[in-house]
């Protein structure tokens, strides 16, 4: 992010003058939780993508999902909620855990657990 | 230039019609009411191109002159008392969206008791919300202010939304003397809306009013305000002076009358001053030095001039027609008193409250007042404020 402006700089009466400027704002900032994608599970079936009330879904020129836009994800976890239950793509872990090299192990053993089914993770 | 024989409202309604606004927003209320009732009946006639929207509340009123402002219209409305107090909400967003709005507000008591008189509780309550205002001590000022307002707030230094006070019923239902001037010359002085350079109607750069300013850029919004209201005094004076050429009647601040070598005066808003003015002439005759100091603006409060213009004086009484309860005096007295402190030699000052919900301010009660004011140069006053005109 650029420098704040000060007051001497901001547009009259706190306008703003330039459209679609909410993707500047790295609302990331202020998740707790962050979702992580489980690439091997997901079906593809654009749940999260409806779901999700912000624009974290990253899609691909395919029309198929990538990982999350964690700039913008607030970490809400309805697209986990959302993932079907016998798939489970997605499950959230709390920040400190995300950040850690080893997030994305857990995070199958816990999709694991939530899915009820061994057999649904694969790698 | 006409001369014609209208009260205060009429005298408003007719400024409106001269200066034709985009959108007006009606709900009216006493003794406001008069100004909307007969702009209606311009509207009715085709005289103006206004739209009037006629809306649910005050609160309403003033949300729809915000959007039809933000989106790029000139925009007037009238209202008094608790229809003010209603709109409070609302005053401060036009104020902080920088939208040149122009209220005439006729001065009315705010209940309880409810009461429909004059007095300036309602607008003084407002004067912290950004919005810059004037005051008129007759139908004439009211007019001429009307006109004013329109570019006052809409000059690119300030872009800030007026309010232009008369005092209810006093003024605006007693029928005066006084000159309009041509539709012309009006339409001429106010000239095309400029108040916005980004009105929302401008589809190909589209803008957002009123976003959120968190910790982040909140105070960086008001700062800006703060700074609009400095620069407004400036273009309230450059637009009384061009007024003044067109209409032979210039405007300022405030106005003095018989200041000029007195030591003993008075402060006060609006008709009470037209009051004053008399028994200033009566002890001028008597051979004693008295004088008067009218505010026209009150926001901004023009300290550093009112300071200036009061520092010969021995002893000083402000007037103020409404009361801020639990403080040291009236509104107007604690600007007054706070504008006088950096003085190195200040006048006695005191303070009374008059006039509320109405009650008569009569020649008497100012002749006392300037009596004590000729007593408490050496003794000092006996009370800093007090109410008079009240019954004990």
């Amino acid at each position: 992010m650029s420098k704040p402006k000060g007051w001497k700089d901001l547009p009259e009466g706190g306008l703003i003058k330039e459209a679609g400027n909410a993707e500047e704002y790295n609302t990331g900032a202020w998740r707790s939780c962050s979702p992580i994608w489980i690439q091997a599970n997901c079906i593809q079936c654009m749940f999260c993508w409806v779901f999700c009330p912000d624009a974290a879904i990253t899609v691909d020129e395919n029309g198929e999902r990538g990982d999350f836009d964690y700039l913008h994800c607030k970490g809400c976890g309805i697209c986990a909620l959302e993932c079907p239950s016998k798939v489970k793509s997605i499950v959230m872990m709390s920040e400190a855990e995300g950040a850690k090299p080893d997030a994305l192990e857990k995070a199958k053993a816990k999709a694991v657990k939530m899915a009820g089914e061994k057999k649904a993770v694969k790698a | 230039m006409k001369k014609v024989a209208m009260t205060g409202n009429v005298a408003v309604a007719n400024a409106m019609r001269q200066i034709n606004p985009d959108v007006c927003a009606a709900y009216p209320i006493t003794p406001s009411t008069e100004i909307m009732q007969q702009f209606s009946t311009f509207v009715a006639n085709g005289q103006v191109d206004t739209e009037l929207v006629t809306v649910e509340s005050e609160h309403s009123a003033m949300s729809a002159c915000i959007g039809a402002a933000a989106a790029g219209g000139r925009v007037m409305n009238a209202t008094s008392a608790n229809g003010l107090a209603l709109m409070w909400e609302m005053l401060y967003i036009a104020a902080g969206n920088r939208l040149p709005i122009v209220l005439s507000c006729v001065n009315r008591a705010l209940s309880a008791p409810i009461n429909i008189h004059c007095d300036h509780s309602d607008s003084m309550g407002a004067r912290d919300s950004g919005w810059v205002q004037i005051y008129a001590e007759n139908a004439q000022e009211a007019y001429d202010n009307t006109i004013q307002a329109v570019r006052i707030g809409e000059h690119p230094d300030i872009h800030l939304p007026v309010m232009s006070c008369m005092d209810g019923f006093i003024i605006s239902h007693s029928i005066e003397n006084l000159d309009l001037l041509d539709d012309q010359q009006v339409r001429d002085f106010v000239g095309p809306y400029n108040g916005t350079a980004y009105p929302l109607l401008d589809v190909a750069n589209p803008v957002t009013y009123g976003a959120l300013h968190l910790q982040d850029y909140y105070i960086e919004s008001r700062r800006q305000l703060h700074e609009a209201h400095k620069r407004a005094k400036n273009v309230v004076i450059e637009v009384g002076r061009e007024y003044g050429k067109l209409s032979g009647r210039s405007y300022g601040l405030f106005e003095t009358y018989k200041m000029d070598d007195a030591e003993i005066g008075l402060i006060a808003l609006n008709s009470a001053a037209g009051t004053a003015k008399v028994v200033v002439d009566e002890f001028r005759a008597k051979g004693i030095k008295a004088g008067l100091l009218k505010p026209r603006l009150f926001r901004p409060f023009p300290y550093l001039e009112i300071a200036d213009a009061l520092k010969g004086l021995k002893a000083l009484c402000v007037l103020d027609r409404a009361d801020s309860f639990g403080a040291a005096g009236g509104p107007l007295f604690i600007e007054v008193r706070s504008a006088l402190y950096d003085l190195q030699k200040r006048p006695v000052t005191i303070n009374k409250i008059f006039g509320l919900g109405g009650r008569d301010l009569g020649l008497d009660d100012l002749r006392k007042v300037f009596e004590e004011l000729t007593t408490i140069v050496d003794k000092g006053p006996k009370s800093l404020y007090e109410y008079i005109t009240v019954r004990e």
